[in-house]
């Protein structure tokens, strides 16, 4: 077993209901993820289109979706070489933290040497922080 | 953010911090071997990280990995530096740290 390329973690001051709308309803991803909206309906199995400002759209396939405590995905990136790269998974998991939630992101199952998870090691944690003013700031 | 800042004032924390920097992922007994404390000490300070955020644990089998979690330090840059700044304050630290590697 490898171990998991990145791991996050953030505590937000909101239930973990509100969390997982805010990871799964495209006009919430779109005010922190990089103008982002993760398009699907969230059951086992069914497709994801990332679609972003502009570009070709990144595509995925729901993993594992149990609401509100556990959301994975596979993830293909369709940008520049990134594009050649296997997909990778990526797992949320959200637990109750006093009042609030606690967040923790494992993204894993990337090829060797990838530049998606060289990328990502800058885009995780501003997007995280951005969740989390969304959520908080109530932007 | 009072957790965060009594975390980073720990020489011992900051060097467990530079520790997962430079390889993410390490078990407890991957961090103790290469440290001249206690078990006890490190799990202690571990504690203290993981209460303010800077680490991330993930369970892996019987394993306990830590990861280095820049959120929270996410969150001060944010709060103190603004966007425009951000470039400039960039520079100056790779100033510094060009400067001083060569006096080394």
């Amino acid at each position: 077993m490898t171990k998991p390329s990145l791991v996050y973690v953030n505590t937000i001051a909101a239930p973990p209901e509100k969390v997982w709308q805010a990871l799964t309803d495209p006009a919430f991803t779109q005010r922190y993820w990089y103008g982002t909206r993760l398009e699907s309906d969230w059951k086992v199995g069914s497709p994801i289109t990332f679609v972003k400002p502009q570009g070709e759209p990144d595509t995925g396939k729901v993993l594992v979706a149990d609401r509100p405590h556990k959301l994975a995905f596979s993830w293909h990136i369709a940008w520049g070489e990134m594009a050649k790269e296997k997909d990778s998974r990526v797992t949320f998991t959200i637990e109750p933290d006093g009042s609030g939630s606690k967040l923790t992101l494992v993204h894993d199952d990337f090829d060797e040497g990838s530049k998606a998870a060289e990328a990502l090691k800058n885009g995780w944690p501003s997007i995280l922080a951005g969740l989390q003013k969304t959520l908080e700031g109530g932007i | 953010m009072d957790e965060v800042f009594k975390a980073l004032a720990d020489p011992t924390r900051r060097e467990l911090l530079d520790r997962l920097r430079a390889e993410n992922g390490q078990t407890l007994s991957e961090l103790c071997s290469r440290l001249a404390m206690s078990r006890q000490a490190v799990t202690k300070h571990l504690a203290i990280l993981v209460r303010a955020n800077l680490v991330a644990t993930v369970k892996q089998g019987r394993e306990k990995l830590h990861y280095l979690n820049p959120v929270p330090i996410g969150e001060i840059y944010d709060r103190w530096i603004g966007k425009y700044e951000r470039a400039r304050v960039a520079a100056l630290a790779d100033l510094k740290r060009a400067l001083e590697e060569k006096k080394e």
